[in-house]
């Protein structure tokens, strides 16, 4: 190998990574790395306005595409910039690579201008995270990265490299696959499911009355949708997915329950409180799922697939823990079916779950208020529906509008919905659509955004605008912080504690000066076709400001730390005011 | 069919709050130790004692925590410090037959020799060794576990302490099914 600097390992190491573009801003601590990416000039850089966008726009390209994201910040106040995307990609086990520069090693732990210890910042929120203390190890160390990002359960990885390692020459060689593997011994990823555990998965299957699926994001990283449709479809078990999990199951399937938990739908969360068998796949029980966790499935037997031991059982008992790849799990969970000829035990009770569950849909679906006079929030995220003929990929900042889109979009593919589920991080929703709709130019992307979620990383409107990125902002305009505010009327007695955003600025000229087509519309009669221009606008952002009904409540919802029992309605009953229902 | 009425409750895992020893074999790596008691930080646990050190194998290091905390947390926290990319094995070895020792240096007030006599006595009888003696005071080092300790902490109190350090545990865990025997 020929002497080069350290910056273009780097690069080359990257290029051997696969990578086709990297989201970032330069500095005097990367400076070489930006040097040595316009010489070799072979992977596309995407020069985001802020480092959170950078991050959040890895994050977009990872969660649509399946692959790695590349974020590249310089050091200090550019690391930190970083850290929210870092620990929100942690959250959903996002597989990024963020790449920091670092001051020279000979001024570590001097305070030295711009010098932050973000190894240290960021290790309770990376699955791992290096500093590169000598040249030799930069490719080996930026390969184990890449391969701890996107192995087991996926998460980010930080590389910080300080800038005379970028500087040194070297002739060190790019690691194979094998070297990258042997040199992790602690590390493995690779998990097969216990085929005992397996063989009473199949035996508690077979023999349920009331089973319901509960699939969470776990199933979509590990690519297992189709397994998830074989398994529901062989043994007729409703599915319920988590925010995360969604397009792990299609959601126009009758065997949907579409999502459970705080803001799930009644069916979902009634079908879950009367199962006699829950099969958690890929899901960790979370707080937002769960709600109080003593009434949460009280009748149910647990089934539990996940790729990481951490996430089994943590206060829940689960009766049988199967840890292992999702999806070879789920292929052997049938072969096992099979061989038992498929024989549910129970016929009777299971058709009289299923129409059990229908009765429920019927009671309670998905509904709001109609109106001709104002938008309704639930009916634009209807209306995008239909324009869209349910094949954009949607993203969202978090409040309202996110739960709104959950629930009112329906998803019928993987990394179709792609949203801050874990950290819940406003902003979220503007970098990870254009990140988005890098990765899969051939589709639609929506950014369905809350105008106090928008403002805090719009400024990559701009960013979205320099590369003609036409991605499509939906900011439903409450002037509120809505989410916030529906607490506040709920749980606080209509305190409304600094929630107002009725000063706001001008969305429309704000988009144009920003390089984007703006359009607004408070017109119910006009929406569709407002959504459809912008839908064809091809060659540039777009930003559609729809004024909706400012005070709509976004239900039903279980209030936090209630359970399944004390769900509020959309038309304002309380479920246990409501008849409970039958469990044999 | 029945209604359901009232709150029927799942049972739910409960822990008991105690000490727990835990075995950490790691790479040798900067920032390892940090990357543990960040974790460990992170469930508001306090380490009680800690000692690390080298294994037969040159890369690898052992590290030996004594953490006070609930059982079902701490078995989250196994699972999570396993999850560590560094870490090479993590036993709980609470429940586990063990050997387990740690080492104290104590500086006693022994102004004549009839102290020194009695405090003699009594390190030779848990096998301590006198390491350093003066007009006024008397320097032991003992091994043992911590009971043993313990109980020669209580003989010796009344004497006065001038000064006294322990290192963290160290244990490995016993092949022989046989009890540990007394030294
Ligand atoms: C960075 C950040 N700050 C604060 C919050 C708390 N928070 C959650 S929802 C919300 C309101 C969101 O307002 P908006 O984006 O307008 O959405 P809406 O609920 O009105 O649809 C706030 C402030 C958060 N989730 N993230
Ligand atoms: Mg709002």
């Amino acid at each position: 190998m020929e002497m080069r600097k350290g910056a273009d390992v780097v690069i080359e190491t990257l290029l051997k990574e696969g990578v086709d573009v990297i989201f970032g801003i330069p500095g005097g601590a990367n400076m070489e790395i930006y040097d040595a990416l316009y010489r070799i000039n072979k992977i596309k850089h995407i020069l985001a306005r802020h480092e959170q966008g950078a991050g959040h726009m890895a994050e977009g390209y990872a969660k649509a595409s399946g692959k790695v994201g590349v974020a590249l910040a310089t050091s200090g106040p550019g690391a930190t910039n970083l850290i929210t995307a870092i620990a929100d990609a942690y959250m959903d086990s996002v597989p990024v690579v963020f790449l920091t520069g670092q001051v020279p090693t000979f001024l570590i732990g001097n305070d030295a201008f711009q010098e932050v210890d973000i190894v240290g910042m960021t290790r309770p929120v990376t699955k791992h995270n290096f500093l590169v203390k000598r040249v030799e190890d930069l490719p080996l160390i930026i390969r184990q990265a890449f391969y701890i990002a996107k192995t087991g359960r996926p998460g980010p990885v930080l590389v910080d490299i300080p800038k005379d390692i970028t500087q040194t020459m070297t002739d060190v060689e790019i690691p194979s696959d094998e070297e990258v593997i042997n040199s992790l011994p602690g590390y493995k990823p690779h998990i097969e499911g216990n085929p005992q555990q397996i063989k009473r998965a199949a035996q508690l299957i077979l023999e349920a009355k009331r089973p319901v699926l509960y699939v969470g994001g776990g199933a979509v990283a590990a690519e297992a949708n189709a397994e998830i449709t074989e398994l529901a479809e062989l043994m007729k078990i409703p599915v319920t997915t988590t925010n995360m999990g969604k397009g792990a199951f299609d959601e126009r399937h009758p065997l949907s329950l579409r999502m459970l938990g705080m803001h799930g739908t009644y069916y979902a969360n009634m079908a879950v409180y009367h199962s006699d068998l829950l099969i958690a796949v890929g899901s960790r029980f979370d707080d937002r799922v769960t709600g109080k966790v003593d009434e949460f499935a009280p009748f149910a037997k647990i089934i539990h697939i996940d790729i990481d031991p951490a996430s089994i059982s943590k206060n829940i008992t689960v009766d049988v823990p199967i840890v292992g790849d999702i999806r070879s799990v789920l292929v052997r969970l049938i072969e096992e079916i099979k061989s038992k000829n498929s024989k549910i035990v129970h016929e009777e009770e299971r058709k009289s779950w299923l129409e059990q569950i229908d009765t429920w849909k019927k009671a309670y679906p998905l509904s709001y208020k109609p109106s001709d006079k104002v938008i309704k929030p639930q009916f634009l995220i209807e209306a995008l529906y239909d324009v869209t003929e349910g094949n954009a990929i949607i993203t969202t900042g978090v409040g309202q509008h996110q739960m709104w889109s959950a629930m009112f979009y329906k998803y019928s593919f993987p990394r179709q919905f792609i949203n801050s589920g874990g950290l819940g991080t406003m902003g979220f929703g503007l970098p990870a659509g254009i990140g988005a709709k890098v990765a899969r130019p051939d589709k639609d992307v929506f950014i369905i955004d809350g105008d106090g979620s928008f403002l805090m990383t719009m400024q990559e409107l701009v960013t979205a605008a320099h590369y003609n990125i036409p991605i499509k902002v939906i900011i439903l305009n409450n002037a509120y912080y809505g989410m916030v505010r529906q607490w506040q009327e709920l749980f606080y007695n209509k305190r409304y504690s600094e929630v107002d955003l009725s000063f706001q600025p001008d969305f429309v000229k704000l988009a144009e000066a920003c390089g984007a087509v703006g359009i607004r519309t408070d017109n119910p009669k006009e929406l569709k076709d407002v959504l459809l221009k912008a839908k064809n606008i091809e060659d540039k952002p777009v930003l559609v400001e729809v004024i909706v009904d400012r005070e709509e409540n976004c239900l039903p919802m279980v209030p936090a730390g209630k359970s399944y029992k004390d769900m509020l309605l959309s038309d304002g009953k309380n479920v246990e005011a409501e008849t409970m229902y039958l469990v044999g | 069919m029945e209604a359901v009425n009232g709150r029927p409750k799942r049972e739910i895992k409960k822990g008991e709050t105690r000490k727990h020893i835990i075995s950490i074999l790691v790479n040798n790596e900067f920032g390892v130790l940090a990357r543990i008691a960040t974790l460990i930080a992170g469930k508001g646990y306090n380490i009680e004692s800690l000692s690390v050190g080298e294994t037969s194998e040159a890369n690898l290091s052992r590290i030996t925590i004594e953490v006070k905390g609930d059982d079902i947390v701490i078995d989250q926290m196994i699972k999570q410090l396993r999850r560590l990319i560094d870490t090479v094995k993590v036993r709980d070895l609470t429940d586990v037959p063990r050997v387990e020792r740690e080492l104290m240096l104590i500086k006693l007030h022994a102004p004549s020799h009839k102290e020194r006599d009695e405090i003699l006595r009594i390190a030779q009888i848990f096998r301590g060794k006198v390491v350093d003696i003066s007009q006024d005071s008397i320097m032991i080092e003992l091994t043992g576990d911590s009971e043993k300790i313990k109980a020669f902490l209580n003989l010796v109190r009344p004497f006065g302490i001038k000064e006294m350090a322990t290192t963290g545990k160290i244990t490995l865990k016993r092949e022989s099914v046989l009890e540990e025997m007394q030294d």
